[in-house]
């Protein structure tokens, strides 16, 4: 097999980067379109921080939502892919570095993988 | 107003603040998040939410160019990522507990920090000293130019390193890209030259918001009917605003408005925090 270097890792990461957000932002414009022709009338509140609508704070409401066509649900699940999508490359650079067998990298980039799982958890501790 | 007036006005608003941040480098959220504060009321909480998902849009648009090109240093980057996306976390964290008057005030004065970083004369250095650490860590490395391949070593990994856990602090804390503070660790603390501080800056940006995102998403600050038009603005303005950048060589006029524009908008939000509007 041909040894990978880092120029093929510039490119995959180049790629999955380019893939993940033209991803994204297609589906939270798709979920814009549905969710402006809904309540594109409705009068806007973001004065105080109650939260958002209940069934897009926690993922089995999205995935009903997404089901069920709601723009609202649509565009968050198209924002969790953009949130993804960084956390996506990470992983990319730690499965090319096995390719390179640079073991001290595979590490870090574990590492990094671990804060961010660790920060995902953090958000959940009230 | 309606849910529809309210997401054109932030669009056009989004795109503005995409447009000049990617013509100056100071990049959209310190627009944006003035913008939805002091002029469409929203809650700071809900506006960061919206900038960090937009910061993430641009840092991933763009390092997907960059990194093709050669000249991110990606080791360097993943290095150090463990700072930002430490400092990001505990960034996030602490927003939660800190009240809004103060991240407004502290969003002021690093507005004003990053506006005169952004003016200041960047001296092009190359160093080849030998640092233990970055041997070690394989940090040093090369880029192509037009003149061919430049070598370059990477000094005082240390202190890079602090000064990335504070940027991914002040990240996750205000819900900006911290490029300016990035590119000063990189650049002034660790000596490495201007084009590979800004490319591997902008690529480790999307992990560190990523990781304050995260957090944010998990506590609904992040609003879907919010964050649309911020996030499709941004991208479509830093879209349009690189490609004239790649036509016009000479922007330093245009920073200084910029830097003026936000030292107003800094003051502006350093004013509100203090009274207690926002």
């Amino acid at each position: 097999m041909k040894k990978f270097k880092d120029t093929d890792m510039q490119l995959l990461l180049g790629q999955v980067l380019r893939a993940g957000t033209v991803i994204s932002i297609s589906v939270v414009f798709l979920g814009g379109v549905l969710y402006l022709y809904r309540h594109g009338h409705t009068i806007v509140n973001y004065k105080t921080f109650v939260g958002i609508p209940n069934f897009v704070r926690h993922l089995p409401g999205i995935i009903y939502g997404v089901v069920n066509i709601k723009g609202q649900a649509i565009i968050q699940t198209g924002i969790i892919l953009l949130i993804a999508t960084p956390i996506l490359r990470v992983v990319c650079s730690a499965i090319g570095f096995v390719l390179e067998k640079d073991y001290l990298y595979v590490g870090i980039s574990v590492l990094v993988l671990f804060i961010i799982f660790m920060s995902m958890l953090s958000g959940h501790a009230a | 107003m309606s849910v529809l007036v309210f997401t054109v006005i932030v669009l056009i608003g989004s795109y503005f603040a995409g447009f000049l941040g990617s013509l100056t480098g100071l990049g959209g959220g310190v627009v944006i998040i003035p913008l939805l504060t002091l002029v469409l009321n929203v809650d700071i909480h809900y506006a960061i939410g919206a900038s960090l998902v937009s910061v993430i849009a641009t840092s991933s648009g763009s390092a997907a160019a960059y990194v093709k090109e050669g000249i991110t240093n990606m080791r360097l980057g993943m290095f150090l990522e463990i700072a930002t996306t430490a400092g990001a976390m505990c960034g996030a964290i602490l927003a939660l507990h800190i009240p809004t008057q103060y991240i407004a005030v502290l969003f002021g004065i690093i507005l004003i920090f990053s506006a005169i970083i952004s003016l200041k004369r960047k001296a092009e250095h190359i160093t080849l000293q030998k640092s233990f650490l970055a041997e070690k860590l394989k940090l040093n490395s090369s880029y192509p130019t037009a003149n061919g391949t430049v070598e370059y070593s990477v000094t005082r990994v240390g202190g890079g390193f602090v000064m990335m856990l504070f940027a991914g602090i002040i990240s996750g804390l205000l819900g900006i890209g911290s490029g300016a503070l990035k590119v000063i660790a990189m650049d002034t603390i660790m000596r490495i030259p201007f084009k590979v501080s800004t490319t591997t800056s902008n690529f480790m940006i999307g992990v560190t918001a990523s990781a304050s995102a995260v957090v944010y998403l998990q506590r609904g600050y992040i609003s879907p009917g919010l964050s649309m038009p911020v996030v499709i603005g941004v991208l479509l303005g830093a879209l349009t605003g690189s490609r004239i950048l790649v036509n016009t060589p000479s922007s330093r006029w245009l920073r200084w408005v910029f830097a003026v524009v936000v030292t107003f908008l800094a003051g502006q939000m350093i004013y509100h925090g203090v009274t207690g509007k926002i």
